[in-house]
C-alpha cells in the first residue's frame, strides 16, 4: 500500500479529501458514474464514522484484481473505542433511525464485499470492495 | 399499449415520445416504468443514470452544464436509494415478526382456552379481546362433579408479549393446585407466592376469584387488587360494587386475602371485568364507572352472552375501533 493511497481523517473536511481520492481511483479503474457515486457515498460513511466515533484514523485504497476483473478496496482504520456489538450496528434501522445517514448496512449495500474487525478498546478496521462491472 | 421494459432503449423511446408529443400517455408509461423499477429494486440513482444516457443519445450536443448538473442530481439521489433499500428490508423483517407473533398468539389462545361451562340454573356470558395480538387478560372457568363453578379473572399490568407470558405461567400454576383447594382466598394466596417468586417485580398481576355453590346459592370471592366488579339487583334494577380489597399478586410473599360470601337471588347478575373495560378512553379522557354502568344498564336485560357482546361493540365504536387495553367482561345470571 503506497503512502499516496491513504487519507488521514482528523477533521470533517478530510471526508471530502477521502471522497476525492476514492473517486479518482474509481474513475481510473473504469467504474461508471453510478458506481463512482456509490463508492464516494460509502467513503463518506466510513470517514464520517471515524471522525465521529474514533476522532482520527485513515481511509486507504487498494486496487484488487482477479482473473476476470478489477476492483477497488477501501480500508477504514482507526484506533478508537471499537464497536462493542457489531451485529447491532449492522442491523437496519439502528443508525439510520437517528438520521445519521446510511450507516454501515448502507456501506454494505453500496459495495460488493464488506468485512469488519473491531476490538473493544483497540480500534476498528473495515474492509470493503467493489468490482468494476 | 406495449409492455414496459426496463432498459435504456425503452426509456429513451418513452422520453423521446414525451418530448415530441408532451402527451399524457407517455407520462403514464413513465409511471409504469417507475413502478416496474421499484419491483426490480432499481434505485433512483440508476433511473437518473438511465435518464442522463437517454438524453445524451437524443441530444448529443447538450451544454456541458446540463450534463454536469444531471450528474449532480445522480449524486444527490444515492442516499434516497439506500433509504429505500433499507425500508424494503425493514418491511420484510416486520412481516416476519408479525407472523411470528401471530403464531405465538395462536399458541396463547390454545394454552389459555377455557370452555364456558353449562351449569344448571346459571347463564354465563364472556368476552375477552386483546388490544394487541397477545392478551394480558385472562379468565377461566373451573367446574366439578357437584356443579360448583370457579371463575378466575385476571389482568397483568402491562400489555403485549411479557404480559401474555406471565399469564400463561399463572394459568399453569392454577391447573397444578390440588382439586380440593377451591377456596378463593387460598387460591389467591398460593398464586401470590408463585407470582412473587417467578415474575419480575415490576410486573403486577391483579386477580378476582369467585366460587359459586348452587346447593347453597352462595358466591364466595376474594380479590387481589382487581378492578371491582358489580352485583346487579334485578328487583330494584340497581348496581352494587363488589368490594373486596386485597394486595395485587406478587407484591409480598405472604399476602393474606379476605374472603367474602354473598347470597345470589334469582335473576341477579354478577358482572366481572378488567380495567380495559372501565378505562375505555374517549379522546383524551377515560370514561368513569358511572358512564360504564349506564352502558351496562342499557344491555343488562339481554341474555348474558348477548349482553357482553353488545357492551363490547358499544365501546369498540366509542373508541373508534382501537382498544388501548385488553378488554374482558363476564356476566353471570342466576336463572332460577
Amino acid at each position: 500500500m503506497d503512502f499516496k493511497s491513504c487519507v488521514h481523517i482528523r477533521q470533517e473536511w478530510d471526508i471530502v479529501g477521502a471522497r476525492q481520492l476514492g473517486r479518482d481511483k474509481a474513475k481510473e479503474l473504469g467504474f461508471g458514474t453510478v458506481d463512482q457515486a456509490r463508492i464516494a457515498t460509502a467513503i463518506s460513511e466510513l470517514a464520517r464514522n471515524i471522525y465521529l466515533y474514533a476522532g482520527t484514523g485513515k481511509i486507504c485504497f487498494e486496487t484488487i484484481e482477479d482473473l476476470e476483473h478489477k476492483g477497488l478496496e477501501i480500508i477504514a482504520k482507526d484506533e478508537g473505542p471499537g464497536i462493542r456489538d457489531i451485529s447491532q450496528v449492522m442491523e437496519d434501522g439502528y443508525s439510520t433511525s437517528g438520521g445519521l445517514g446510511a450507516g454501515l448496512p448502507g456501506v454494505k449495500r453500496l459495495m460488493d464485499h464488506f468485512d469488519i474487525i473491531s476490538t473493544h478498546g483497540e480500534g476498528t478496521e473495515i474492509r470493503t470492495s467493489k468490482w468494476v462491472r | 399499449m406495449e409492455t414496459i421494459k426496463l432498459d435504456l432503449e425503452h426509456y429513451r423511446k418513452l422520453l423521446k415520445e414525451y418530448l415530441l408529443t408532451k402527451n399524457e400517455t407517455a407520462l403514464y408509461q413513465a409511471e409504469q416504468f417507475s413502478k416496474l423499477s421499484m419491483q426490480h429494486n432499481i434505485s433512483p440513482e440508476e433511473i437518473v443514470n438511465v435518464h442522463i444516457k437517454a438524453l445524451q443519445e437524443l441530444y448529443p450536443d447538450l451544454p456541458e452544464q446540463v450534463n454536469d448538473s444531471l450528474n449532480f442530481l445522480l449524486e444527490a439521489m444515492i442516499s434516497y436509494g439506500l433509504a429505500y433499500q433499507e425500508f424494503q428490508s425493514l418491511r420484510e423483517k416486520q412481516s416476519e415478526l408479525k407472523s411470528e407473533i401471530s403464531v405465538a398468539a395462536k399458541m396463547q389462545e390454545t394454552l389459555l382456552s377455557t370452555v364456558k361451562p353449562t351449569i344448571k340454573g346459571l347463564e354465563i356470558g364472556a368476552i375477552s379481546v386483546a388490544a394487541n395480538q397477545m392478551s394480558g387478560d385472562y379468565y377461566h372457568f373451573v367446574t366439578d362433579e357437584d356443579d360448583t363453578l370457579g371463575i378466575a379473572i385476571a389482568d397483568v399490568i402491562g400489555k403485549g408479549i411479557p404480559a401474555a407470558l406471565a399469564m400463561s405461567m399463572i394459568k399453569y400454576s392454577m391447573d397444578s393446585f390440588p382439586e380440593n383447594q377451591r377456596q378463593p382466598s387460598a387460591i389467591l394466596e398460593n398464586l401470590n407466592r408463585v407470582v412473587e417468586r417467578n415474575v419480575d417485580p415490576a410486573m403486577f398481576v391483579t386477580m378476582f376469584y369467585g366460587l359459586y355453590d348452587p346447593s347453597t346459592e352462595v358466591f364466595s370471592y376474594a380479590s387481589a387488587g382487581h378492578e371491582p366488579g358489580f352485583y346487579y339487583h334485578a328487583d330494584t334494577q340497581t348496581f352494587e360494587e363488589i368490594d373486596a380489597k386485597g394486595l395485587v399478586l406478587g407484591a409480598t410473599d405472604n399476602a393474606v386475602y379476605q374472603q367474602f360470601d354473598k347470597k345470589i337471588n334469582k335473576n341477579d347478575r354478577i358482572i366481572l371485568l378488567t380495567d380495559g373495560v372501565t378505562e375505555c378512553r374517549v379522546g383524551d379522557r377515560f370514561i368513569d364507572r358511572d358512564e360504564f354502568l349506564e352502558v351496562i344498564q342499557t344491555y343488562i336485560h339481554l341474555p348474558p352472552q348477548e349482553a357482553v357482546e353488545q357492551v363490547y361493540k358499544y365501546f369498540e365504536r366509542l373508541q373508534e375501533f382501537q382498544f388501548r387495553d385488553d378488554f374482558t367482561l363476564i356476566i353471570i345470571q342466576k336463572m332460577v
